[in-house]
């Protein structure tokens, strides 16, 4: 009794007029805009806390304690069902927002605490040294960070940055419990309706897997570029 | 063979896919007398069809109908210290759960369709349902093609959500769609003003509407979208297991016990908040029981 595979069901109309194939294809386009723009709002933001843990100043320096905690202590989609249930009742600017709008900010500010301790391990790793160096030039404590400290920095933190690049692709599947049309609510709704669950599950399952691995070849292309000579992992 | 249903229920185990054409050895009832307990399936916010009262309870129309069944079949087969233990299914895993054994009998608010039959079978049909909408009363919506430009939600996994698109295409109509991940999500969605309309069965929309804060904001309305067989499901290939639920159905029927249970569910005050729906029993429904049959959905919808 073997399974009788049948790969035509991406054919066949879903109903509306457009076959499974691209109802699948235009699901893959929304979890990559998700997964896209979060990780821009995760980068920013978490550079920006990362850098402010390590500052001097202790009112500064709280203020990044705080993001981290909040944001890393919560699950993921506990903060989705906040962002999207909670804050708009409480802030009514909010209301009006898609919850497309919703699920980027809350995986953007979820990740940017992962990334934050990342930054704060990577300038942490250098020697102290070259922060006092740098303020021995007379350079500012903000162009120390700027010129001297973020740039080696960041190259050291490129391999977990990579990781959480390909955690934001896989994370954006929470997204289909606020009803934002990604690859898990296709694959959820497309198996129900077509009954044919295995070939619906493999074909999104590679389709993650791609976008994954295409983000991991990317970050290696972008880890040979700024590589260093003479820095961890630089030419020799 | 058993290795392969063996490998093939693993695969299923913490995934929601199954093997379809690995049914269970030896028939349902055999699997009663051997293991001393049957495994319902249940849902937990599909009232008064199937809800939860908290604390693992479970109960409703179709609940206390499956009961009454594994009474009779347990009696049936003679193995009177049957253990009936209730499993929580949703619109997403129920099918899977079935076609691996991991369910026996799921007593919900599935319907009967064509599509449904490839992969598991379906009792007598016990509800009829009409798919229609639910809004604000004070917004004066009346039809679906009212909605045009505005949001709808619908629950995933249900066969409402194949019906809107077919219906969106059909009648041009260019509504939002937005999908909550079951039924009370669905309701909180409609409730909190994110969707103008609910679109689901009626006897659903009725069910959380009376148990919500406010029953009284909230009306049914909008044409009917689609006629659908409800009735409880469980593996394909049990020849045995389909004859023996039948037959206790219709002897429900023919009692008048289904009647009773029906004007309990529907048309007194139920739990948990004493609410009643007051849906009398239609004439699609009157005359299944005097004549029952288990036709799919697809059949309806030709009338």
């Amino acid at each position: 009794m073997t399974y009788q595979w049948d790969w035509e069901v991406f054919l066949r109309d879903d109903g509306g007029g457009r076959s499974y194939l691209e109802w699948m294809l235009s699901s893959w386009g929304w979890t990559l805009s998700v997964a896209v723009l979060a990780w821009i709002i995760a980068l920013v933001f978490g550079s920006l806390i990362g850098t402010l843990r390590t500052v001097p100043q202790t009112g500064l320096r709280r203020l990044g304690d705080v993001w981290v905690e909040v944001f890393r202590n919560v699950p993921l989609l506990v903060q989705i069902f906040l962002w999207y249930h909670v804050i708009p009742a409480i802030i009514p600017a909010f209301k009006g927002l898609p919850s497309f709008a919703l699920v980027v900010f809350a995986l953007g500010l979820f990740t940017s605490a992962r990334i934050a301790e990342q930054v704060r391990a990577g300038i942490q790793a250098l020697s102290r040294g070259q922060g006092m160096a740098g303020q021995a030039l007379g350079l500012t404590l903000a162009q120390t960070y700027r010129h001297v400290l973020l740039p080696m920095a960041l190259r050291i933190i490129v391999p977990p940055l990579t990781s959480e690049s390909m955690n934001i692709i896989k994370n954006s599947s929470v997204a289909f419990a606020v009803s934002v049309g990604e690859l898990t609510l296709f694959a959820m709704q497309a198996q129900e309706e077509t009954s044919r669950g295995i070939e619906v599950y493999l074909a999104v399952t590679s389709l993650y897997m791609v976008s994954a691995f295409a983000v991991n070849r990317l970050m290696a292309w972008i880890e040979q570029r700024v590589r260093m000579p003479g820095m961890i992992g630089g030419e020799r | 063979m058993k290795k392969l249903c063996l490998f093939s229920a693993a695969l299923a185990l913490g995934a929601v896919i199954a093997v379809p054409a690995c049914a269970q050895q030896g028939g349902t009832l055999k699997k009663f007398k051997d293991s001393g307990r049957a495994v319902m399936g249940t849902r937990d916010s599909s009232a008064p069809l199937a809800y939860t009262l908290g604390g693992g309870q479970y109960t409703g129309y179709h609940v206390e109908m499956c009961q009454k069944i594994l009474d009779t079949i347990k009696k049936q087969i003679g193995a009177p210290n049957l253990k009936v233990e209730y499993t929580l299914v949703t619109s997403q895993n129920r099918i899977p759960l079935v076609e691996n054994g991991t369910v026996d009998i799921e007593c919900g608010s599935t319907t009967n369709s064509a599509a449904r039959q490839k992969q598991v079978a379906f009792g007598l049909t016990t509800y009829v349902t009409e798919v229609r909408m639910a809004v604000r009363a004070n917004s004066g919506l009346t039809s679906i093609n009212q909605l045009n430009g505005k949001s709808l939600v619908t629950t995933t996994g249900t066969t409402s959500v194949q019906t809107l698109r077919k219906h969106e295409r059909g009648a041009n109509v260019n509504f939002k769609e937005i999908y909550g991940k079951d039924h009370s999500d669905s309701f909180l969605l409609l409730e909190s003003g994110r969707a103008d309309a609910f679109v689901m069965d009626d006897n659903i929309l009725a069910g959380n509407i009376a148990n919500s804060k406010n029953p009284k904001d909230f009306i049914i309305t909008g044409e009917v979208l689609s006629v659908e067989p409800i009735a409880v499901m469980f593996r394909r290939d049990d020849a045995e297991f389909k004859k023996a639920v039948d037959d206790a159905i219709r002897g429900m029927m023919k009692s008048g016990e289904l009647d009773k249970l029906y004007a309990k569910w529907f048309q007194s005050p139920i739990p948990p908040r004493n609410s009643n729906l007051n849906m009398p029993m239609g004439a699609t429904l009157k005359a299944l029981i005097a004549n029952p049959n288990d036709k799919p959905m697809e059949d309806y919808a030709k009338k």
